[in-house]
């Protein structure tokens, strides 16, 4: 589209590849070969992705028979024992196999494009922590088959995805389907840790020349940021889990309260993990939201440095917020005002971010397409699902809504409304990049609008029977309660979503095959992934770029008017 | 034009809140006492009505947030949105304003300020609360997956069914509950009563409530435990002074001997039953299950999972797990003529 309209060739434009590419296909077995042992930062972002929407699709099918039997009080569609295992196989899925490996694909794919990097700092360490967190989540769909030994019937982990001690004391959780969750959690970590470490060398180390750290793309200071969060939050998971181990293979005491050890110190372990988790997965939706609301609103980010210094400081409260998971623990009454203040003071550069994407978008020309429609619901549910985290963190109000449905409709508001949203905008953003085609428009409006209803029908609604004194982890209810209804419009909602990710899916598919062809620059961008070719080669460009300001291509589009002259 | 559209879809908002806040705060005023469906907001005991106050507060200022950020983002859509002719120049590059920036920083500050006063004055004034010098002391022991009351001034021990008495303004009456756990972790949870505190094994909780209104009032466990966490219901009877005053006496006696079922209390001696069941003044003391001394006094079995008859005692005690599959409690393999025997003989535990 606009990529003939470029200017010539500077700085940047020298770095555009121009060299035809038409490689002869390889045989089945080559392309295979080529992908296995790809060492390219593309290629694994590619396939953290794929591996994200698998499960994306797995733990959503685990999702629908928990909705099935929620739907109507006293069903018997599900045993309570299977009941148990969906549900945690289906928290624990989204999380670590779906959410984790989604945003590490997105960082691994776009962080060395957008800073002017051939690759990431360590090729051979990526392709290491992907085949680590893909065998962590093989691992886990295992227990199915191995959880109670090749001998016995199928035992996935039934402990819930926070699995309290003692629960998962081996007095109480016989078998192995508590060791499987564990060792491929620990396993999936390592994973993590190394595209951590890798995000932030290959950011610290790699910028081209002219991009210092403050004419860094907004997107790769969330993901320094987020790879930051995950080096001090999966440490103290993995403790944790070989600490369990210990307990319950070698004679330990650690979380074993029929020999002294503490049920509340797995508490505190879990979430100074699972905390600064949730900033984790909801940090690369920002930083998505970051680089789409700019371009469709054809305005730069307003308030730069606010934005980062507003990231900066959710990561660090982050990290002093745990316990509000636990108000109903018996903390003493100043525990519990600690823990209600530090959480609402999240709120603060949270609303600074909102206020900024507001900002950006006022005066702009907004274009509606299909990124920018997810980036705009993004921002109507996550400014809801932060208010009913502010009212979660009223600690007595707490005491009333903790376990309870209502926290389940305020998770899944930022897991699904915010984060899920903000990464399916992403994905219809960068689609061209990857693929160098199109997404079919219209398919993509019917995905987003259908999303948009099933997710209101579905989260919407969740949170009255939580009021209504319903709790979470139940696998059935009584008649009389008041909350068949509800639980039904929820049902209901459910099977929406479940089209709506069906269409996306089928859309991702039929435009690989079939999109119109989309050239370098399709949405008239300005960050330098859109300066090479789409799909990039492997090298990326051809001569390292240099930048001058926050988006070298509207320097290079509008000589008259360069961003450096105001930065 | 625009303009006026967005303000009409505030005020419309605007209304849609009051009226929601309005709709709550009506059911609290009308709510008498125990519902069938535990709504948080028909408290119906001191602790849950203060929470239900300060959460109508909490969704004023988070309400009033959303209409008016909403609002402006509707606004923007709307009058933003990109139109013919919009293609030709790009708008103007705006890169932040540290005026505008430092408001909206300042204002959220302000707002924090008043939520965390407001929730500091609640934790405190619910944990921290004097102990009035007539309460009734409960011990609360949860089990996989049943609850276990001790009345340990009254000498009195029951399960499932927790009798307080009622609170009026003239005779005061807090509820202190102490909370352990035998196995893994459970929850508290009667919302019409008070908020849920957690039962830890190996660790010590408090909690005290109070009902307002004589009745049932129904509640369950809210912390994950296990197979059957959705079937270990909660029931808390509040009685008038004199109904608790008789249910204490009927508690503190023996268990009924009646010499026509001595072929059912045989049986429950001969079999496994007195390894986990007590029944007092019988050679049956075991902790494992729930105390049978006075079974009959309580309308439901199984930790609410069914009705107290005949038959449905029947059905529990020849197959739990058709009743509550994952329940504890084996099957017996015993005859039908012996299931008869050992139900007509629980069946005069009044």
């Amino acid at each position: 589209m606009a990529d003939s309209a470029l200017p010539a060739p500077g700085t940047i434009g020298g770095a555009i590849d121009v060299t035809p590419h038409h490689k002869a296909p390889g045989t089945f077995l080559e392309t295979l070969h080529s992908w296995v042992v790809t060492v390219d930062h593309k290629k694994l972002g590619i396939m953290y992705v794929l591996y994200a929407l698998v499960f994306l699709l797995v733990g959503g099918v685990e999702a629908l028979c928990i909705r099935i039997q929620l739907g109507r009080p006293e069903n018997h569609f599900l045993s309570p024992e299977v009941y148990n295992r969906f549900f945690t196989m289906h928290g624990t899925t989204m999380v670590f196999l779906m959410g984790m490996p989604m945003l590490v694909g997105f960082m691994n794919y776009l962080v060395p494009l957008m800073i002017g990097a051939r690759d990431m700092a360590f090729p051979r360490l990526n392709a290491f922590s992907f085949w680590m967190t893909a065998f962590g989540g093989l691992m886990l769909y295992y227990s199915f088959i191995g959880g109670s030994g090749l001998y016995a019937a199928g035992n996935a982990p039934d402990v819930g995805w926070f699995a309290y001690a003692p629960l998962t004391a081996r007095a109480f959780s016989p078998g192995h389907s508590t060791d499987y969750w564990t060792v491929s959690l620990l396993v999936s970590g390592v994973g993590t840790i190394g595209a951590a470490v890798n995000v932030i060398a290959t950011v610290f180390c790699m910028r081209c020349k002219g991009m210092t750290m403050m004419r860094l793309p907004l997107f790769a200071w969330l993901s320094v940021v987020t790879s930051a969060l995950i080096l001090m939050a999966i440490p103290p998971l993995t403790a944790a889990q070989v600490m369990l181990m210990i307990d319950r293979y070698l004679g330990g005491h650690f979380f074993d309260t029929l020999a002294g050890g503490s049920a509340l110190m797995w508490m505190h372990f879990f979430w100074i993990f699972g905390h600064p988790e949730v900033y984790i997965l909801v940090m690369p939706a920002f930083a998505v939201a970051n680089e789409v609301i700019p371009v469709f609103s054809r305005k730069p980010i307003f308030g730069y440095p606010a934005m980062v210094a507003a990231s900066v400081g959710i990561a660090f409260v982050s990290l002093g917020v745990w316990a509000h998971h636990m108000f109903t623990v018996g903390m003493t009454s100043v525990g519990n005002a600690f823990f209600a203040l530090s959480t609402m003071i999240v709120g603060i550069p949270t609303g600074i971010k909102i206020f900024n994407w507001l900002a950006t978008m006022w005066g702009g020309k907004i274009r509606f397409a299909t990124p920018m429609l997810y980036m705009t619901a993004f921002l109507f549910q996550f400014l809801m699902a932060g208010l009913t985290g502010i009212m979660l963190s009223v600690a007595p109000w707490n005491w009333q809504l903790h376990n309870s449905y209502f926290v389940v409709a305020h998770f899944h508001y930022v897991l699904v409304g915010a984060i899920l949203f903000a990464l399916m905008g992403g994905i219809c953003y960068w689609y061209p990049k990857v693929t160098g085609r199109m997404l079919d428009e219209k398919l993509g409006k019917w995905g987003f609008w259908l999303l948009v209803i099933g997710f209101h029908m579905t989260f919407d609604f969740m949170h009255i029977p939580g009021l209504l004194g319903m709790p979470r982890q139940i696998y059935t209810y009584e008649a009389g309660r008041g909350w068949d209804t509800w639980n039904l419009i929820v049902s209901i909602g459910a099977f929406v979503q479940a089209a709506a990710v069906l269409l996306f899916a089928y859309n991702l598919l039929v435009s690989y095959f079939r999109g119109e062809v989309a050239g370098n620059d399709p949405w008239d961008a300005w960050t330098l992934e859109w300066a090479t070719s789409s799909p990039p080669p492997e090298y990326n460009f051809v001569a390292d770029p240099v930048v001058t300001s926050r988006r070298p291509l509207w320097d290079m589009k509008h000589p008259e008017d360069p961003d450096w002259k105001y930065e | 034009m625009n303009a006026d559209r967005s303000t009409s879809r505030r005020s419309y908002l605007c209304r849609t809140l009051v009226l929601l806040a309005a709709t709550f705060a009506a059911h609290a005023a009308f709510a008498e006492g125990p519902q069938s469906t535990p709504s948080i907001f028909a408290p119906a005991g001191t602790p849950a009505a203060s929470i239900f106050d300060l959460s109508l507060f909490v969704i004023a200022i988070t309400g009033g947030i959303f209409v008016v950020v909403a609002g402006l983002l509707t606004y923007a859509i709307v009058r933003y949105r990109h139109k013919k002719g919009d293609e030709k120049s790009e708008p103007a590059q705006v890169y932040g304003s540290t005026q505008i920036e430092l408001a909206w920083t300042v204002v959220p500050v302000l707002i924090v300020v008043v939520l965390f006063l407001t929730t500091a004055r609640l934790i405190f004034a619910i944990q921290d609360a004097p102990r009035p010098k007539k309460t009734l002391d409960v011990t609360v022991i949860g089990h996989q997956f049943w609850w276990e009351f001790h009345y340990p001034k009254l000498g009195i021990v029951t399960a499932n069914e927790l009798h307080i008495p009622v609170s009026s303004n003239q005779q005061p009456q807090a509820v202190f509950l102490k909370l352990y756990s035998a196995d893994v972790d459970h929850s508290f949870w009667v919302p019409q009563l008070a908020g849920k505190t957690d039962l830890i094994p190996n660790n010590e909780n408090v909690m005290w409530m109070d009902a307002k209104h004589p009745g049932l009032y129904v509640g369950q466990c809210a912390q994950f435990c296990g197979v059957e966490h959705a079937k270990m219901l909660l029931r808390v009877y509040a009685d008038t002074p004199e109904e608790f005053a008789a249910w204490v006496k009927n508690q503190q006696q023996a268990a009924v001997v009646d010499p026509q079922v001595e072929a059912g209390r045989e049986l429950f001696a001969r079999q496994s039953c007195m390894n986990c069941h007590t029944i007092k003044g019988t050679p049956a003391t075991g902790h494992y299950g729930p105390d049978l001394t006075h079974l009959m006094s309580r309308e439901t079995i199984a930790a609410g999972a069914a009705p107290n008859t005949p038959a449905a005692m029947k059905e529990w005690i020849r197959d739990p797990d058709s009743v509550k599959p994952g329940a504890l409690m084996p099957a017996m393999h015993l005859t039908d003529g012996q299931i008869d025997q050992l139900v007509a003989y629980l069946e005069t535990l009044h």
